[in-house]
């Protein structure tokens, strides 16, 4: 009975992970701008590996008999790192594709971090737009 | 029940994988191109695991485990690159 309903969990797993990771994948390839893009593979396709993660956990503590914790070691890596990653991405294409005038007012004494450096490395003052004291 | 869940979730990840190769290839820019590789070490950490649940062995775990801690680790490489021009300042 036990090792039914750990089946049914196990397959039920095995074809959500599947269903997320292809829709994130696709989402890649489907959405218009490069922003919308960066939506799919670092939510869809994150749910999808902890689906299969949990699948194989399930799978080896209940139909094996020698399980532990440590696929939720990766699930948790995964699940910490994709916003990190989407982050930089972020930055990254405003950085490259966006002009420091289209952008809001940052509400703080220092401009948006990816703009508030001169071609030396150097950070610049808001106001004067000389370097910083 | 579970061997046709494992060959769904392989045909699924496999074309997923596909996918992210094409957009490699013809990307529209160089975040996109670094967005689409982060996503493939993900789909290629599923396989993996996958492949430890058919075969019935925990051995492909540390695989995975490395996987994803390059896989990170080389993301926010490509990232630093595209905003600095360079990784260690």
């Amino acid at each position: 009975m036990l090792s039914q309903i750990a089946e049914i969990a196990v397959a039920f797993f095995l074809v959500f992970g599947g269903i997320f990771g292809l829709v994130g994948s696709y989402g890649l390839i489907k959405l218009g701008d490069p922003m919308s893009r960066l939506h799919a593979p670092t939510k869809a396709t994150t749910l999808g590996v902890g689906g299969v993660l949990i699948a194989s956990m399930i799978h080896a503590w209940l139909l094996e008999g020698d399980g532990s914790f440590h696929e939720l070691l990766i699930t948790i890596f995964l699940f910490l790192t994709a916003p990190i990653v989407a982050h930089f991405i972020a930055k990254a294409h405003i950085h490259r594709h966006v002009a420091p005038e289209e952008l809001p007012e940052a509400g703080a004494d220092r401009g948006w971090a990816v703009h508030d450096v001169d071609s030396a490395g150097g950070q610049v003052d808001k106001d004067t737009g000389g370097p910083r004291a | 029940m579970i061997d046709a869940a494992l060959t769904f979730a392989f045909g699924c990840f496999g074309l997923a994988i596909l996918l992210n190769l094409w957009r490699v290839v013809y990307a529209p820019g160089v975040g996109d191109r670094v967005l689409a590789l982060d996503t493939m070490v993900i789909n290629a950490i599923a396989l993996l695991i996958l492949y430890g649940v058919k075969a019935g062995t925990e051995v492909y775990f540390e695989a995975s485990m490395i996987f994803a801690m390059l896989g990170f680790v080389s993301t926010v490489a490509y990232a630093r690159f595209m905003l600095r021009g360079n990784i260690i300042e």
